[in-house]
């Protein structure tokens, strides 16, 4: 049977658009890939690669690069150390040769690879996106199959635009009912891992769907995406709808006029058929989730804030819970807290600084706390200061720093100190991602503000009086 | 090019911890690098030295016979975060070969095929007998896809075809994929953006 006739999911649509050469029991398939993103850290390799073997970059046309991992986020440009001065240079120094355009340093394009390429309207519905990194799978948001590749793959992309890819399984997490108010789809993202598992999406591609899905904006539909790598996932995908096709309208790299209706259309084709089948399904219900926070050293280690840790069921949790300096069956609300971050590319877009700024407006961080907005990108940056959200932040005693990656992989130098504790707004709490011996509890926007406030993890609802409403 | 393997017998080191991350197996402070080598050197680094940047005394990372402990046993759910070919650079240039768990990352595995890495999933029991007995003897034999552990019978694993090919033959994907562009320049003329 074609596999046009069949009922198909969002997932095999696209995949099978993109099918040069279906695998095989002996051989992968060669999928095409439409937009290939380039940063400074994971690239270099790649690049060597293909000049040893007198390969060029096939499709500059196709190829983005940013710089936003090793640049640093103060004023002054002080790189860390020279080695990442090198490694940006490097980057530079590749793109002018092949080619490809690069929202480097003094360009107003410049962002964090994932909040940079659905602003300029690169990101578009039904495309395979890929890039060397793990939350890659952030573009997933607009409908397209976006993943992270290792820096061997980025070289055969930049040699070939394709790919060697075996198929991934399916499977659909559905979000019925409506989140309440002050909840957020970093709530619903952390919830959702949970039930998940950390490895539970290990070998899947994830579709999101149901009411609460597709009442998120596309910002938050972005947040929940980018983590699908911390359940195991290789991409996450929500099917295209009016708010996609709305947020794209525009956009540099979109089509314009006539060429715009014509791919909208298309565009609102790749979504699942109705009888099309998941090889797993799991289903939450959005009502219940409430602000979430982790407790241990894995994503999927959250909990609702306030409610107590439970009791580890290994040596790993027992270690995860003790690193954390969190007690078993207790709340994680005690704990003072030290550092605060609002960034990266899961919640340094212009409504997650509205979110942080709508709780700090006319308050204080808590003198114990150092607390760091960095916007995901200049445009986020642009639109923020337009608001006056930058003033917001240094009013309350908050450092506005320039967009990057920052304390959310930490080598750039912002780091959280040995053995403080750090609420964030990233996707890995991993033991010494934000530095060597920094504990890292992840959580919303509005979350980070709200501890940044009151020095310790606080469910952002008690600035905005929604729990007395509730 | 990748490193080609058919068979290893070595001892075993054990990790036992589950859900080993891509930022022990080489913090990203380490990732500014331009080149893949000695990257050995910062494997496991924040496990292997404290505050100082001394090397901590008790740590067996420290002090591993790499030339006989070529094959890493770790727990469930290995290498698990990003997707830093620098972990796999950092396993092979510390000196592993070989890496055994119930489950792997899937993105690990495919940066590690590329490298000479075997990454292997074993069942919970056999997994079970290889953490009690750290140093033990594993013998990996690609070709018949099997693994022997001291004197008992071989056990089958899986492994993808064409990373096994990879491997055993030395077949180069991006040459793979270099012999193929007639074909995806024709799928690029009928291709809609």
């Amino acid at each position: 049977m074609p596999p046009s006739s069949s009922p198909r999911t969002l997932f095999d649509k696209v995949w099978d658009a993109h099918m040069v050469v279906p695998e095989t029991a002996d051989a992968p398939g060669v999928l095409y890939v439409d937009l290939h993103l380039v940063h400074e850290v994971t690239s270099p390799q790649a690049f060597s690669e293909i000049e040893s073997r007198g390969l060029k970059v096939r499709r500059p046309d196709r190829t983005f690069a940013t710089l936003d991992h090793s640049t640093p986020t103060d004023s002054a440009r002080s790189y860390v150390t020279a080695e990442a001065k090198a490694q940006v240079a490097t980057l530079e120094r590749n793109c002018a040769r092949h080619g490809i355009t690069l929202a480097g340093w003094d360009s107003g394009d410049r962002g964090v690879v994932h909040v940079m390429a659905p602003e300029l309207g690169l990101t578009q519905p039904g495309t395979v996106v890929v890039c060397g990194d793990s939350h890659t799978a952030t573009h997933g948001a607009f409908g397209a199959l976006a993943f992270g590749i290792g820096t061997s793959e980025v070289g055969h992309v930049l040699a070939t635009q394709c790919l060697l890819q075996r198929k991934p399984k399916r499977m659909r997490v559905t979000v019925d009912g409506r989140l309440q108010r002050g909840v957020s789809a970093k709530d619903l993202t952390l919830a959702a891992i949970a039930a998940i598992g950390f490895g539970g999406g290990s070998g899947y591609v994830i579709e999101y769907a149901g009411e609460a899905i597709r009442a998120l904006d596309m910002e938050g539909r972005m947040t929940l995406c980018n983590m699908s790598i911390e359940a195991g996932a290789r991409a996450g995908m929500i099917a295209p709808d009016q708010k996609t096709v709305a947020y794209l309208r525009g956009r540099r790299h979109a089509p314009h006029g006539q060429a715009f209706e014509r791919a909208a259309e298309r565009w609102l084709s790749f979504v699942t058929d109705e009888d099309a089948t998941f090889d797993k399904e799991l289903r939450l219900d959005a009502s219940t989730i409430t602000p979430m926070a982790t407790f241990g050293t894995t994503p999927d280690a959250a909990i609702a804030i306030g409610a107590n840790t439970p009791a580890p069921r290994s040596d790993s949790e027992r270690k995860a819970l003790a690193y954390m300096h969190f007690a078993a069956n207790e709340p994680t609300t005690h704990e003072p807290v030290h550092v605060v971050f609002v960034g990266s590319c899961t919640n340094g877009r212009l409504s997650d600084l509205r979110a942080a700024a709508d709780i700090l407006r006319g308050r204080k961080v808590a003198e114990s706390v150092r607390m760091l907005v960095v916007p995901g990108s200049e445009a986020v940056k642009r639109d923020a200061e337009a608001e006056g959200l930058h003033r917001v932040f240094e009013a309350a005693g908050a450092e506005w720093r320039q967009p990057g990656c920052s304390m959310c992989i930490a080598m750039n130098g912002d780091v959280v100190p040995p053995g403080k504790l750090a609420v964030s707004t990233s996707n890995r709490n991993f033991e010494g991602r934000q530095g060597k011996g920094a504990r890292t509890i992840l959580a919303s926007p509005a979350t980070a503000a709200a501890s940044a406030i009151a020095g310790v993890l606080t469910d952002p609802r008690v600035f905005t009086q929604e729990l007395e409403d509730a | 090019m990748p490193e080609r393997f058919t068979q290893l017998t070595s001892r075993t080191f054990v990790l036992p911890q589950e859900s080993i991350d891509t930022d022990q197996i080489i913090p990203a402070r380490f990732l500014t690098t331009t080149t893949r080598a000695g990257l050995g050197a910062r494997a496991f680094y924040d496990w292997r030295y404290d505050a100082s940047g001394a090397p901590i005394a008790d740590q067996p990372l420290n002090t591993l016979d790499t030339a006989e402990h070529r094959i890493l046993v770790a727990g469930d759910n290995f290498a698990c975060g990003s997707s830093r070919e620098h972990a796999p650079w950092a396993l092979t240039d510390y000196g592993f070969r070989a890496v055994i768990s119930t489950s792997i990352a899937d993105i690990f595995s495919s940066n590690a095929l590329k490298n000479g890495l075997l990454p292997i999933t074993v069942d919970p029991e056999t997994h079970a007998r290889l953490l009690a007995d750290p140093g033990g003897r594993v013998g990996i034999d690609l070709e018949r896809q099997e693994l022997t552990i001291g004197n008992a019978p071989p056990i089958s694993f899986a492994v993808e075809p064409f990373a096994r090919r990879c491997l055993i033959e030395g077949v180069d994907p991006l040459g793979w994929l270099t012999d193929r562009m007639p074909q995806i320049e024709a799928f690029e003329r009928g291709h809609a953006l």
